[in-house]
C-alpha cells in the first residue's frame, strides 16, 4: 500500500511542479540556513582553537592579581626576576621560562606616531611564544645585560610608523629614549581575543626596567611546560612554589594566577558555540515558518483538489489512503525540500566561509538532522490538511466546482 | 417464461422502503419517500423522471456513496445501511463502477493513468495495471490515445475514458448518472452502445439515469421517478 501511495503521491508532485516548488521553498530556505548557521560557527570554532594551538598548547601564562581580565591590576605584589629564576630551578618539568614586564607608550619615527604595548622581554619570550623574527635578529647577550636601546617590533608597529620602508637599524623614539630596530617580528595577525597581536615593540628587560617603568617589577611570566609533561602537575607545582615564596597562607586566596592555554581555548570555544546555537537557533525558526508555509499550501491544495478527492474516494479509496497520500506527499515535498536545502547550503557554506577566510568544516550530522527534520515538518504540518482532504463527502467533494 | 426467468436471476441491489431526508426541521427536504425497487444481475436498467424527482440520490443510495434515511439497502444481501465508511469504500473498490456527468477524470492526468487509478487503489502490480488498463481503453476506442490528458480530448473520448476507467476492475454494477447529459445525439449514441455491449458481452449489470427517450431506448428496464417515489417500472419495449 506504502508503494502505491508513494506512487501517487509523486504523480501529484510531479504533475505540479511549480506548486511544489512554491510549497517547498521555505523548507529549502530554512534547512540551508540552519545548516549554513551551523557550519559557519563550526568553522569559526575551530579557528579559534587552531590559533590558540599556534600559541602553544604548552604555554603557561602567570599573572599577578586574582582575577583574569584585561586591563585588571590589584594591589596584590608585582613578581620578581627571582620568582621567575626560581620556577626554572625549582620545577624540572618547564623547559623555558619568559619574564616580562609592559606599558602602553607611544612610538615615534619622524613624524609618525603610534601608540603600542612596549614589552621588556629576554630571548627566551621568542621561544615561549614560538613567535619567530624573518628579519633581522633576536636581542644579542650583551645587549640583554647592559640594557641596551636596541628593539624587535611587531608589523603593525612596522606599517604605522614605515610604511613600505625598510625599519631595520633606523631609530624611533620610545617614551622618553629612542632605540634602534634590530629585528621584525613574524606577523601574527588579528588574535582571537579580538586584539591585534603584531601592535608591539619588544626591549631588552633591562632596558625597559630603567627608561621606561623604573622598578625591577615583573609583570608576566610566560612558561613552557617540558614535551612529554603534564601542564597541569606543572601548573600546580608553580601555585604551590608561588604561593610559599609570596607568602600565601592556608586557605587564602592566591595573589597570582596561572593560566593555561586549555581553559582560554575552552573559554573563547564556549563563546563561539554559544553565538553558533543563537544563529542555528534562529534559523530553525525559518525552518518552522517553512513548515506553516507548506500548512498553507496543503490546505489550498486540498480546497484546489476537492474534485479529485471526490473521484478517489468513490472509486474507493479509503479515508486513511487518502490520508496517507496527502501526508506522504507533504513529506516527500518537504524531504525534497531538506535535500535542495543541503545542496544549497553546502555551495553557499563553502563560497561564504572562503570569503569570511574560516574553514570550511563539512559536517554530516548537522545535514542529517536538517533532513529528518524537514522530513517531520512535512509529517506534521502535512497531517491538518491530510486529514481535512480524507474527512471529505465524496458525494459533496464531487459536485464540488 | 417468467417465473422461470425470476428463480435464474438472484437480485443485485434491492431497496425496500428507502427514504431519503437531507437537512432538519423546516429546512428538511424529502428527496425520497419510500422507495422499493429490486435489480438483478445482468440488468441494463434506465433511469428517467423530471428533475428534482430524486433520481440522484437514489444513485447515490445505490452507489454506497450515501445512507437511507429510512428503510433498508441490500448489496448481494449486505445490509448497506450498517456498514462503516470504511466498508462502504471496500463495496465500491470491489463491486462497482461510476460513470458521471461531468466525466470526473483527474486532470492533466493521461487516460492510462486515468484508468490505472481504481487498479492502484486494488493493489494491482504495474505491469498488470497497464495492460488490463490498455486493454479497457483498447474496449471504448480508445487505443493509441493511452497518453493524452483529458484536456486534449473531446467530450466523448472523456466520457469513454470515464467508462474504461469504471469497467477496468470488472464491477458487478456500473452506476452511470446521466452519462451523455454533456454530449451531443451521435457521440450520445456511441456510448449507450458501449454500455450495452459490455452489459451484453461481460454481463455487467448497467443502472443509467438519464433525461432523454432516446438513450432510455439502449434499456430493457425503464424506471420512472415522480416526487420521491417509482411512479411507473416496466420492461423496455413493451408494446413495440
Ligand atoms: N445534498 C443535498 N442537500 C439538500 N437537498 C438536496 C441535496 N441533494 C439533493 N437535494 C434535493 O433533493 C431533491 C432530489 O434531488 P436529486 O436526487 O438530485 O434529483 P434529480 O437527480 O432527480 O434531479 C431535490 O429537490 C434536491 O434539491
Ligand atoms: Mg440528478
Amino acid at each position: 500500500m506504502l508503494t502505491n501511495t508513494l506512487l501517487l503521491a509523486l504523480r501529484e508532485i510531479r504533475r505540479n511542479v511549480l506548486r511544489s516548488f512554491l510549497t517547498i521553498l521555505g523548507i529549502v530556505i530554512g534547512v540551508a540556513a540552519v545548516i549554513v548557521m551551523v557550519t559557519i560557527g563550526g568553522g569559526a570554532t575551530a579557528q579559534v582553537t587552531e590559533q590558540i594551538a599556534s600559541l602553544g598548547s604548552n604555554l603557561l601564562m602567570i599573572r599577578v592579581g586574582q582575577h583574569m581580565g584585561p586591563g585588571q591590576t590589584t594591589s596584590a605584589p608585582p613578581f620578581g626576576l627571582a620568582d621567575a629564576q626560581a620556577i626554572l630551578r625549582e620545577i624540572p618539568a618547564i623547559s623555558a621560562v619568559a619574564p616580562s614586564s609592559s606599558q602602553r607608550l607611544t612610538a615615534v619615527y619622524g613624524n609618525a606616531n603610534w601608540t603600542t604595548t612596549a614589552n621588556g622581554v629576554d630571548n627566551k619570550f621568542f621561544t615561549v611564544r614560538n613567535w619567530a623574527v624573518p628579519s633581522g635578529r633576536q636581542f644579542l647577550e650583551t645587549e640583554l645585560r647592559a640594557g641596551k636601546a636596541v628593539c624587535v617590533i611587531g608589523s603593525t608597529v612596522v606599517k604605522e610608523l614605515f610604511g613600505n620602508q625598510n625599519p631595520l637599524d633606523k631609530s624611533i623614539r620610545l617614551g622618553n629614549f629612542s632605540c634602534q630596530i634590530i629585528g621584525v617580528l613574524e606577523a601574527k595577525g588579528q588574535s582571537t581575543f579580538g586584539s591585534d597581536q603584531d601592535d608591539l615593540v619588544l626591549v631588552p628587560l633591562r632596558t625597559f626596567q630603567r627608561r621606561v617603568a623604573g622598578n625591577q617589577d615583573i609583570s608576566l611570566i610566560q612558561v613552557s611546560v617540558a614535551e612529554g609533561r603534564s601542564t597541569d602537575k606543572a601548573k600546580n607545582d608553580i601555585e604551590e612554589l608561588l604561593r610559599i615564596r609570596r607568602h600565601v597562607i592556608g586557605a587564602e586566596n592566591d595573589n597570582f594566577q596561572v593560566r593555561d592555554m586549555k581553559e582560554i581555548t575552552k573559554m573563547l570555544t564556549g563563546t563561539t558555540q554559544i553565538l553558533t546555537t543563537l544563529l542555528g537557533a534562529v534559523a530553525a525558526v525559518s525552518l518552522l515558518v517553512g513548515g506553516i508555509g507548506i500548512m498553507n499550501i496543503m490546505l489550498v491544495s486540498v480546497t484546489e483538489r476537492t474534485r479529485e478527492i471526490g473521484i478517489r474516494l468513490a472509486i474507493g479509496a479509503l479515508e486513511r489512503e487518502v490520508l496517507l497520500q496527502f501526508l506522504v506527499e507533504a513529506v516527500v515535498l518537504s524531504s525534497f525540500g531538506g535535500l535542495i536545502g543541503i545542496l544549497l547550503a553546502l555551495t553557499g557554506s563553502i563560497g561564504l566561509a572562503s570569503l569570511l577566510k574560516i574553514p570550511f568544516i563539512f559536517n554530516p550530522g548537522i545535514m542529517v538532522i536538517a533532513f529528518l527534520f524537514s522530513a517531520a515538518v512535512g509529517i506534521i504540518f502535512g497531517f491538518f490538511p491530510a486529514r481535512k482532504a480524507a474527512r471529505l463527502d465524496p458525494i459533496d467533494a464531487l459536485r464540488h466546482e | 417464461m417468467t417465473a422461470q426467468l425470476e428463480t435464474e436471476r438472484r437480485p443485485l441491489v434491492e431497496l425496500q422502503g428507502v427514504t431519503k431526508v437531507y437537512g432538519m426541521g423546516t429546512a428538511a427536504m424529502q428527496a425520497l419517500r419510500g422507495v422499493d425497487l429490486r435489480i438483478d444481475e445482468g440488468e441494463f436498467v434506465a433511469v428517467m423522471g423530471p428533475s428534482g424527482s430524486g433520481k440522484s440520490t437514489c444513485m447515490n443510495i445505490l452507489g454506497c456513496l450515501d445512507t437511507p434515511t429510512q428503510g433498508k439497502y441490500l448489496f448481494k444481501d449486505v445490509e448497506v445501511g450498517s456498514l462503516t465508511r470504511n466498508q462502504r469504500a471496500l463495496l465500491r473498490r470491489h463491486h462497482l463502477g461510476f460513470v458521471f456527468q461531468g466525466f470526473n477524470l483527474l486532470k492533466r492526468t493521461s487516460a492510462v493513468e486515468n484508468v490505472e487509478l481504481p487498479l492502484i487503489y486494488r493493489g494491482i502490480k504495474a505491469e498488470e495495471r497497464r495492460s488490463r488498463a490498455a486493454r479497457a481503453l483498447a474496449a471504448v476506442g480508445l487505443a493509441g490515445w493511452e497518453h493524452h490528458t483529458p484536456g486534449e480530448l473531446s467530450g466523448g473520448q472523456q466520457q469513454r475514458v470515464a467508462i474504461a476507467r469504471a469497467i477496468v476492475t470488472e464491477p458487478a454494477v456500473l452506476l452511470a448518472d446521466e452519462p451523455t447529459g454533456n454530449l451531443d445525439t451521435a457521440r450520445s449514441i456511441e456510448i449507450m452502445e458501449l454500455l450495452t455491449a459490455f452489459n451484453r458481452d461481460q454481463g455487467i449489470t448497467i443502472i443509467m439515469v438519464t433525461h432523454e427517450q432516446e438513450m432510455a431506448q439502449f434499456a430493457r428496464r425503464v424506471v420512472q421517478f415522480r416526487d420521491g417515489l417509482v411512479s411507473v417500472d416496466q420492461a423496455n419495449g413493451e408494446g413495440r
